[in-house]
């Protein structure tokens, strides 16, 4: 009873908050809203013993791509205004294409549930007495070991690829050239001289 | 009692929203990645549902492969919207075909 309704409680949210998020008027609003959103559907996940991916979704959406969001969102200076021009120009054909999606989901949610399909061999079958974290880690590092490698090879290319396309080369700043600071021997910096007595030195 | 039928409703309808989002905000390219975001929400609902109501646990596994695929996406993503806005003082996506490679 209690499952049934956190499960209803927390789907009601993430499918408002979603409408909130597409439907707001300001940019930061809507970051908000997908925070909520996010939040309610690792509800969603814990209910289904899911805890790993909930709290994951946690980290890495509330506590990093959310706030990234709010950076672009805050940083970008732009009339709130002029955002929402054209809405409904697009919102007839949106509309008939989220509707006639939904149908073909639902379609095949229904012909799913009528038993057409079966699982036929488990490659991981959840096991009661291990943790669910414990077992992903199992997982993650011996079968999927590469595929995990491959993740974080993503991640870094993706680190390497927003600084690369973002940074940008001001002119008219001092800046320090350490390889030229390394490449600075003695013998180019110093000269020694002899001056006679009572003659200064000529630089 | 929750079936997994109910959890792959609400997914549905979240990935409707989502598309039903790119539709609604053709001026506002930050929205638009909010929508791809809710979309790849939806599909990883969907994998942790079957996961656990399959009792397989790969599908965990792979919601996260998704998770952090859309992570490095929507840095990238807004990289390309921070120059993008930076040379042309505006986030539209009809303007975008102007870009030319």
């Amino acid at each position: 009873m209690i499952q049934a309704i956190a499960f209803y409680l927390f789907a009601i949210i993430v499918i408002g908050s979603a409408a909130m998020t597409i439907s707001s008027r300001n940019p930061v609003h809507s970051v908000m809203w997908l925070i909520l959103a996010f939040f309610n559907a690792a509800g969603l996940m814990v209910l289904v013993g899911a805890e790993f991916i909930a709290m994951l979704l946690v980290i890495v959406y509330v506590g990093a791509v959310a706030v990234l969001f709010l950076f672009v969102v805050m940083m970008l200076d732009i009339e709130v205004a002029q955002l929402r021009a054209g809405v409904a120009r697009y919102a007839a054909l949106g509309l008939a294409l989220a509707v006639a999606l939904a149908a073909e989901i639902l379609i095949g949610i229904g012909a799913w549930s009528a038993g057409g399909l079966k699982i036929s061999q488990r490659i991981a079958p959840i096991d009661g007495n291990v943790p669910n974290i414990q077992a992903m880690g199992q997982l993650l590092y011996t079968r999927y070991l590469f595929v995990f490698e491959a993740a974080g090879f993503v991640l870094l290319v993706a680190m390497i690829g927003a600084i690369v396309l973002t940074h940008r080369q001001r002119g008219g700043v001092k800046g320090q050239n350490i390889s030229r600071q390394n490449a600075r021997r003695p013998q180019d910096a110093t000269r020694n001289v002899q001056p006679p007595v009572g003659q200064g030195v000529q630089l | 009692m929750i079936g997994l039928t109910h959890y792959l409703v609400v997914a549905a309808i979240l990935f409707t929203m989502g598309v039903l989002g790119i539709f609604l905000n053709r001026k506002n390219l930050i929205v638009i990645l909010m929508a791809i975001e809710l979309i790849l929400l939806a599909v990883n609902l969907n994998l942790v549902a079957f996961s656990a109501y399959l009792h397989d646990l790969v599908g965990q596994i792979f919601a996260m492969f998704v998770l952090t695929v859309a992570a490095g996406e929507a840095a990238i993503g807004l990289a390309i919207l921070v120059i993008y806005f930076r040379g042309r003082g505006t986030i539209a996506v009809d303007d975008v075909n102007r870009m030319k490679g």
